[in-house]
C-alpha cells in the first residue's frame, strides 16, 4: 500500500508518521499512533465519541482526513494532564460521576476544554449547548454539567490565586 | 453496638474514575496484539432463505486474507438460554434475519476483510418473510425454527393465581385496555468488539466486550467443542451495555475459532449498523390489560395478555415473555392475577433483554390504566396507589417474596416534591403533570442454568505489603461494578476503597460470577464479597488481638488501623495487622459467595420474578404540549428511588439520572421501526434508522431538570441493605410522560414512543385516543393454575382449576394486609456472613435534590 509522510504535532510533541493517505485522524490516531483514548461509536460524524482537539477547535475526528491535518496541533484526552497533575476537567468528572462506562468521556473532556478555554464563565445553557453533539447512553448528562461547572469554578480560582501573587 | 459507616454511604469517587478520565481504561477495540489480523462478515442481505451455496474461492485467494469460513466450519448451535440453543456462528442451511452472517473473512487488514468477502458467492432460495407477530401466528409455515411451541410461536405461558374471571364478575366495574410498545434498542456508546488469541499456554483467550463472560465461556466451550478449562474470557470494560452485550454473540465465536485455525490474534469490531442488527433490545409488545376494580379503587383481579415480536433467534426470549408478566403483582396487592404470554418468531434482529427486561412495557399498560382509574372514578391517581400497596415481607399472588418495600415513601417524596396535589388536573390546557410506579428485581433469584451452584464469588488475597487484592467475575460496564466491590470490602476492613487492587470479569482468574444483567452485581456480589472480607477480618482481628491484648471483638477496623475501641492509641497499622496474622497463619486468602434464597414460587413458570429483594421507584413528571402542533416537551421529572442503602451516592444519582434519560428516550424518540423494501429492491426486512442520527436519542439539549430523592430503608437480604439502582428508576418514566400528556392535552396515547405526530393524531380522533384497539385470538396453552397465598396455595400449581371459592380476596379492601407467608416458611438468607454487618441500622433518607 502506498503510504504517505504526515508531520503534526500531538499533545504537544512534533510527530511524523508514514500513513495510507486515506486514512481519517481518528484511525491515525488510534492505530499509527496508539492513542487509543480517543474513542468512535459510529465514524460517521453523529456520536462525538472520536472528539479532539485541532489548533484548539473540537473536531469529530472521524470525519477529518489525517492528510488536512499536516502542521496542526492536536490534543487527544492523553494530552490533557498537566504532567502527573489531572485537568481540572478530569478531576471533576471522575469526582461529580460525570464518568459511568467512560467510552463518552474523552470526547466530552476535549469538547469542555475548548468551551472553557474560550468562555471560562459558561452557563448552563452554554455548556449543553457546546456539549449537544455528544452524545453518553449511561449519566443522563447532568452529572457532566455539573462537572463542568465545578472545574470552571475551580480554574476561576486557580486564576484568582495567580493574580494575587 | 454497630460501628458507624465510614465508606457506604459516603459520596467518592469510583475506583476506575481515574482510568476513565485519561484515557487509561482499555476497552475491546483497544486493544492491539503483534501480527493480530482483522475479520469481517459477509452478511444475508435477504431477511428469510434458504443457503443453496456458498463460493468463496475467489474470496480465499483475495490479497491479505488468510482464512474464509462458512457455516461449515460451525456444526454446533449455541444460544444463551438452555432451551433456545438456535444460534449458529455462521449460517449454515438457513437465514432467519437481514443480517444474519453467511461467510467470515480473516485479513490482515480490515479493509482487505471487507473487501474479500464481497467477493464471495452465495446462492440463496428466497423464502416467505415474516414481518410481525400477527403475521407470525396467522403464517405456520415456513417456520423461521424448528423448535417452539407450534409454528412460528416460540413460547406461549399461561398462569392464573386464583379465579380470575370470577373476581372480575364480582367488581364494580372492568377496564379493559390495550397498549403498544414499539421496541427500541441499547445504542451502548461502544461497538461490540472482540480480540482472540492463543495465550502463551496455548489456550484460547478472548477479550471481549461482554456483560456476561461466565456465559460467553459456556458458549464458545459448546460451539467450538473444547473442554472449558482449554478457554479464557475476559471482559473488556463495557462502554455501556443495558443488556445489549448479554449475549453470546457470533462473532466472538468466529474470532475464537479464527485464532485457533491462523495461530494469530484476531479481532473483530463492529459497525455501528452491525449493533443495530445484533440488537437483543427492547421487544415490541402489544397488551390487553382487563381490571377489575372497586367504585372505591381496590383492585379485584387483573388478566394480563401479552404479544411479543421476538425477532429471529430465541435469545432471552423465553425469560422475557415470563417477565411481561412477572412483575406486576409487587407493586400494588392484586388478589387474583392471570398471565398469558406469546412471543413469536420473526425475520427481524432478534429481541432480548434492555435494561428493565419486559418489565417496562407491561407496566406502561398497567400504570397508564391505573391513571385511566383514578380519572374514572374521580381519585387522585397519587391515593389510588397509596391504598393499595404491597405490603413489606409478603407474598404476592404469584408467589414473589418481597422484602422492604419504599414505594410507600417514593410516593410521598415525588408527590410532595412536584406539589402534585396544587398541579393535578390543575395546570392550564397544554401543561400536565403525570404520575407512575415500578418496582425492579435485584438479581434473578434462579440462574440461567438451572444448578445449585453460587450465583457469585469473591476471593480475597491480603500480603504483608498490606494490600488486597479483590478476584470476581463481575463486569464492570459502567454501571460502577468493581467500586461496589472495592466499598464494601474497604468497609468491612476498615481500609480505603482506592488501596484495594480489583481483578474482575477473568475466567481464568477470577471465582464465577454470573455477569452484569438483572440488577444482581449490588446485591449478590456485593454479599459475596462481604463474607469474603469479614473472614479475612477475624483471621486479622484473631493476630492482632494475640498480639496486643484484646479481645478481638473490642477490635475496630477503621482509617487503616486495627485498634482497641475503648482506647483508640492502641492498635497495629493495618499493613501491620496483615503481616501479624500472615506471620501466624502462613498466607492470607478468603472466599465469599452467594446464593440466592428459594423461591416460594413452586409452579412451572415461576423461574422467572422471583428476587433476593425488589427495588421500587416512583416519578412525576411535568411536560408542556403544544396543543397546534403536538409538540412535547418534558420539563421536569421528579424521581425517588427506594435504594435500601445508597453504598455511593454519587454512582446511585449517576444510575436514576441515566435511567431516567434512557427512558425519556424511549418515551419521545427511540423505536427500533423495520421496513419492508420494495418487491424490487429484494422485498427485504430492514431496518429504517440503524444509524444514530436516524435512531432519535436524547442529546445534552433534551435533558429536562430531574429531582431525585433517595429511600434508604436497609433491605435485610442486601449488602448493607443494598439493593439495585441499574434499572428500576427507567420503568415509571413512560408512563409518566403519557400520563402528563392526557393531563395537558386530555388525550390518551397508549402507545411508546409517544410522539408529537400521534398527539395530533388523537387529539383529531373523536375517541381523543390512540393506540392498539384489539389483541389477536391466541391458542394459549393449557392453563397452570397456582392459587394464591390467601387462597390456601402451597406454592405449587394444582392439578385442576381452583374450585370456584367463596373465599373473600384478602387485601381487597383498604388497608387489609395480606398475611405474611401465609403459613409457607420461605427460607429468608442463604449468604452467612457474620451478624455483626449493620444492615439493620435505622436511617434517615437521605434527599439529593438538584435544582
Ligand atoms: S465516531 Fe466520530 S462522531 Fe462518532
Ligand atoms: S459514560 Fe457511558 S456513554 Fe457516557
Amino acid at each position: 500500500m502506498r503510504t504517505v509522510p504526515l508531520a503534526l504535532r500531538v499533545n504537544g510533541e512534533a510527530v511524523e508518521v508514514s500513513i495510507a493517505s486515506h486514512k481519517t485522524l481518528l484511525e491515525v490516531l488510534r492505530e499509527d499512533l496508539r492513542l487509543t483514548g480517543t474513542k468512535h461509536g459510529c465514524e460517521l460524524g453523529e456520536c462525538g465519541a472520536c472528539a479532539v482537539l485541532l489548533d484548539g477547535k473540537p473536531v469529530l475526528s472521524c470525519l477529518v482526513l489525517a492528510l488536512e491535518c499536516d502542521g496542526a496541533e492536536v490534543v487527544t484526552v492523553e494530552g490533557l494532564a498537566h504532567e502527573a497533575r489531572l485537568d481540572p476537567l478530569q478531576e471533576a468528572f471522575a469526582d461529580y460521576g460525570a464518568t459511568q462506562c467512560g467510552y463518552c468521556t474523552p470526547g466530552f473532556l476535549v469538547t469542555a476544554k475548548a468551551l472553557l478555554d474560550e468562555k471560562p464563565h459558561a452557563t448552563r445553557g452554554e455548556i449543553s449547548a457546546a456539549l449537544s453533539g455528544n452524545l453518553c447512553r449511561c449519566t443522563g448528562y447532568i452529572q457532566i454539567f455539573e462537572a463542568v461547572e465545578q472545574a470552571a469554578a475551580k480554574i476561576a480560582d486557580a486564576r484568582e490565586d495567580e493574580v494575587e501573587r | 453496638m454497630t460501628p458507624p459507616l465510614r465508606v457506604v454511604g459516603k459520596p467518592r469517587r469510583r475506583v476506575d474514575g481515574r482510568a476513565k478520565v485519561t484515557g487509561q481504561t482499555l476497552f475491546a477495540d483497544d486493544l492491539s496484539f503483534p501480527r493480530m489480523l482483522y475479520c469481517r462478515f459477509l452478511r444475508s442481505p435477504h431477511p428469510h432463505a434458504k443457503i443453496l451455496s456458498v463460493d468463496t474461492r475467489r474470496a480465499a485467494g483475495a490479497p491479505g486474507v488468510h482464512a474464509v469460513l462458512t457455516g461449515a466450519d460451525f456444526p454446533i448451535r449455541y444460544g444463551i438460554l438452555p432451551v433456545s440453543q438456535d444460534e449458529e456462528p455462521l449460517c449454515r442451511d438457513r437465514v432467519r434475519m437481514t443480517g444474519d452472517p453467511v461467510a467470515a473473512v480473516i485479513a490482515t487488514t480490515e479493509s482487505e476483510a471487507s473487501s474479500a468477502a464481497e467477493l464471495i458467492e452465495v446462492e440463496y432460495e428466497l423464502l416467505q418473510t415474516i414481518a410481525d407477530p400477527l403475521e407470525a401466528l396467522a403464517t405456520a409455515e415456513p417456520r423461521i425454527h424448528d423448535y417452539g411451541d407450534h409454528g412460528n410461536v416460540h413460547k406461549a405461558v399461561a398462569l392464573e393465581f386464583g379465579d380470575v374471571e370470577q373476581a372480575l364478575a364480582a367488581s364494580d366495574r372492568i377496564f379493559d385496555d390495550f397498549f403498544f410498545y414499539e421496541g427500541n434498542t441499547h445504542l451502548a456508546l461502544e461497538q461490540h468488539a472482540s480480540v482472540a488469541l492463543l495465550d502463551r499456554d496455548g489456550k484460547l483467550c478472548l477479550h471481549s466486550s461482554t456483560q456476561t463472560p461466565h456465559y460467553v465461556h459456556r458458549a464458545l466451550a459448546r460451539a467450538l467443542d473444547l473442554p472449558p478449562h482449554r478457554i479464557r474470557v475476559i471482559a473488556t470494560p463495557n462502554g455501556g451495555g443495558f443488556g445489549g452485550k448479554t449475549d453470546p454473540f457470533n462473532h466472538e465465536i468466529v474470532v475464537a475459532k479464527a485464532a485457533m485455525l491462523t495461530g494469530r490474534p484476531v479481532k473483530m469490531t463492529l459497525t455501528r449498523e452491525e449493533v443495530f442488527y445484533c440488537h437483543r433490545g427492547r421487544h415490541p409488545v402489544l397488551m390487553h390489560f382487563r381490571t377489575g376494580v372497586n367504585n372505591d379503587g381496590s383492585i379485584m383481579a387483573m388478566d394480563l395478555e401479552t404479544l411479543l415480536d421476538g425477532g429471529a433467534y430465541g435469545s432471552y426470549g423465553v425469560a422475557s415473555t415470563f417477565y411481561t408478566g412477572a412483575l406486576q403483582t409487587v407493586t400494588y396487592h392484586l388478589p387474583r392475577y392471570r398471565f398469558r404470554g406469546c412471543r413469536t418468531f420473526t425475520n427481524k434482529p432478534p429481541c432480548g433483554p434492555k435494561r428493565g427486561h419486559g418489565t417496562p412495557q407491561p407496566r406502561f399498560g398497567q400504570e397508564v390504566q391505573l391513571d385511566k382509574i383514578a380519572v374514572a372514578i374521580g381519585k387522585d391517581p397519587a391515593d389510588l396507589r397509596l391504598q393499595q400497596l404491597a405490603p413489606a415481607h409478603s407474598l404476592t399472588a404469584n408467589w414473589m417474596q418481597l422484602g422492604t418495600v419504599g414505594l410507600r415513601e417514593c410516593i410521598e417524596k415525588v408527590v410532595d416534591g412536584s406539589g402534585w396535589r396544587s398541579k393535578w388536573q390543575k395546570l392550564p390546557h397544554g401543561r400536565g403533570i403525570g404520575l407512575a410506579c415500578s418496582s425492579y428485581l435485584c438479581g434473578a433469584g434462579l440462574p440461567i442454568y438451572w444448578n445449585a451452584l453460587p450465583h457469585s464469588a469473591v476471593q480475597l488475597k491480603l500480603d504483608r505489603s498490606g494490600l488486597v487484592t479483590l478476584f470476581c467475575g463481575a463486569t464492570e460496564v459502567g454501571q460502577g461494578s468493581d467500586d461496589v466491590l472495592a466499598g464494601v470490602v474497604a468497609e468491612v476492613l476498615g481500609v480505603d476503597p482506592d488501596d484495594i487492587k480489583l481483578v474482575t470479569g477473568d475466567t481464568d482468574l477470577t471465582p464465577v460470577d454470573l455477569g452484569s444483567y438483572s440488577s444482581r452485581v449490588t446485591l449478590m456480589a456485593g454479599n459475596a464479597a462481604i463474607q469474603a472480607a469479614e473472614r479475612a477480618r477475624s483471621i486479622l482481628a484473631a493476630a492482632v488481638g494475640a498480639k496486643l491484648g484484646i479481645p478481638e471483638e473490642s477490635l475496630v477496623f477503621a482509617e487503616s488501623r486495627v485498634f482497641d475501641a475503648a482506647d483508640p492509641g492502641q492498635g497495629v497499622s493495618f499493613q501491620d495487622a496483615v503481616i501479624l496474622a500472615e506471620t501466624a497463619n502462613g498466607a492470607l486468602a478468603t472466599i465469599g459467595s452467594y446464593t440466592p434464597p428459594p423461591s416460594a414460587a413452586k409452579y412451572k413458570g415461576g423461574g422467572v420474578g422471583p428476587s433476593p429483594s425488589y427495588s421500587y421507584s416512583a416519578a412525576v413528571v411535568e411536560v408542556e404540549v403544544d396543543p397546534s402542533t403536538g409538540w412535547l416537551r418534558v420539563d421536569r421529572v421528579w424521581i425517588a428511588h427506594d435504594i435500601g442503602r445508597a453504598l455511593n451516592p454519587v454512582l446511585v444519582r449517576g444510575q436514576i439520572e441515566g435511567g431516567v434519560y434512557m427512558a425519556l428516550g424511549e418515551a419521545l424518540m427511540e423505536e427500533s421501526a423495520m421496513r419492508r423494501l420494495p418487491p424490487r429492491l429484494s422485498h427485504a426486512l430492514v431496518h429504517k434508522m440503524p444509524s444514530m442520527l436516524e435512531y432519535k436519542s436524547p442529546t445534552t439539549l433534551e435533558m429536562p431538570d430531574i429531582v431525585t430523592y433517595l429511600v434508604e430503608d436497609p433491605e435485610p437480604n442486601g449488602p448493607f441493605g443494598a439493593k439495585e439502582v441499574g434499572q428500576g428508576p427507567l420503568l415509571p418514566i413512560m408512563p409518566a410522560v403519557a400520563n402528563a400528556v392526557f393531563d395537558a392535552v386530555g388525550v390518551r396515547v397508549d402507545e411508546v414512543p409517544i410522539t408529537p405526530e400521534k398527539i395530533l393524531r388523537a387529539m383529531k380522533n373523536s375517541d381523543r385516543r390512540v393506540g392498539p384497539t384489539k389483541f389477536p385470538a391466541i391458542h394459549w396453552p393449557e392453563t397452570v393454575h397456582v392459587p394464591p397465598p390467601w387462597e390456601g396455595g402451597d406454592g405449587k400449581a394444582t392439578k385442576d382449576k381452583a374450585p370456584k371459592s367463596n373465599i373473600p380476596l384478602a387485601g381487597a379492601q383498604t388497608g387489609v394486609s395480606v398475611p405474611q407467608q401465609a403459613g409457607v416458611s420461605v427460607p429468608q438468607e442463604s449468604r452467612t456472613c457474620g451478624t455483626d454487618t449493620p444492615v439493620c441500622a435505622p436511617s434517615t433518607p437521605a434527599e439529593v435534590v438538584r435544582k
